[in-house]
């Protein structure tokens, strides 16, 4: 279970923006989490829940977007369906990961004085 | 002002970020990374369930490189120094990171591990992560290559429960294929399972015990060492030092 880990990473990236725009709260946190980041949402909002408190996360709500994975061939960008071998039935070549790997922190909601 | 719920609020700020939430991890790994290349290292990433046999093949290949090469291992585990003494009782330079609880090493922890006299002039440097399917995917190390050890007795679906994982391995290898004639298990539906969440499929079937199939993940080490070339003078200025 990482996700707690990788909370403490968020809440210090949170907690640097705000100080440097003088925000006294933060309302809103979004992320973009991929089905192939590793990551499980679920755990992640339990991790917030448990971090948040006393700090100027205290009573921000966390949107977490879940990106399915999208492979595409490598050679001939024709999409891959879920399931498929990763290896283009057209060309043959590699299938590359078009996005479903992003752990992000997107947008902030700040209350600035 | 608050452009979320439309209330219009002066005082909400809408801040667009857009970074990675590791962006922390990311940057000590290419730290880990160029420090690699500046000293002529290649740092193998290997990852594998607890009891996939991760160290069965360090001691194997500490044993196959010795004289040839330097090779040094960092042995990530919650607890205890056992791996990292079997390593140097296999003739190599071992350091132990006990995380704790941690399910994962982490690039920091890699690079206070580097720090350690034992590891210097190592030519292969094995980080042995933690036990687990699932963590160390995740975590950058700044390593060259990511190897997952997959014994046979974990069964042929693993690939397909695990697919963060195997899609993170630039080579896979099938551990403990000694014990196949006892087992159920199909090496080839295993490897259609790998085809279906590796996108570059490279598997090699081993088994440390009897030595079946090690000469060509040796081959393929040496051929990695080979194509390292020589060591690349660090980009900036170093606030400190690692030999």
């Amino acid at each position: 279970m990482h996700e707690y880990s990788l909370m403490l990473a968020l809440m210090e990236r949170v907690e640097e923006e705000a100080a440097s725009r003088h925000a006294v709260a933060v309302h809103r946190v979004r992320v973009r989490i991929g089905e192939l980041s590793g990551v499980e949402p679920s755990l992640l909002e339990s991790a917030f829940s448990i971090v948040r408190e006393r700090t100027i996360c205290e009573k921000a709500v966390i949107e977490i977007t879940r990106v399915p994975a999208q492979w595409e061939c490598s050679r001939c960008q024709t999409s891959l369906k879920a399931g498929d071998l990763l290896q283009c039935a057209a060309c043959g070549a590699p299938a590359r990961l078009v996005r479903g790997d992003e752990i992000l922190l997107e947008q902030l909601e700040l209350e600035v004085p | 002002m608050c452009e979320t719920c439309g209330c219009g609020d002066p005082r909400m700020v809408p801040v667009d970020v857009q970074d990675r939430i590791l962006s922390v991890n990311d940057r000590q790994a290419a730290h880990n990374r160029e420090h690699f290349a500046a000293h002529g290292v290649l740092a193998i990433n290997l990852m594998g369930s607890p009891g996939s046999g991760k160290t069965a093949v360090l001691e194997a290949t500490a044993r196959a490189f010795a004289g040839r090469f330097r090779v040094a291992a960092i042995a990530g585990d919650l607890e205890t120094e056992r791996d990292a003494d079997r390593l140097r009782a296999a003739g190599i330079p071992a350091h132990a990171i006990t995380t704790g609880s941690a399910c994962h090493l982490d690039a920091e922890m890699v690079h206070r591990a580097l720090h350690h006299d034992s590891l210097h002039d190592a030519t292969l440097l094995f980080v042995e992560n933690v036990g687990n399917l699932v963590c160390p995917a995740v975590y950058d190390l700044g390593q060259a290559f990511n190897v997952v050890a997959l014994s046979v007795t974990e069964g042929e679906d693993k690939p397909l429960k695990y697919p963060v994982m195997f899609r993170k391995a630039d080579l896979v290898l099938v551990t403990k294929t000694d014990l196949l004639p006892y087992l159920d298990v199909r090496i080839a539906e295993l490897e259609h399972a790998l085809a279906r969440v590796m996108p570059r499929l490279a598997v090699f079937q081993v088994s440390a015990r009897s030595g079946s199939g090690m000469e060509r993940w040796f081959a393929w080490l040496e051929g990695q060492v080979a194509a390292l070339g020589p060591p690349a003078p660090a980009q900036a200025p170093h606030p400190h030092s690692h030999r």
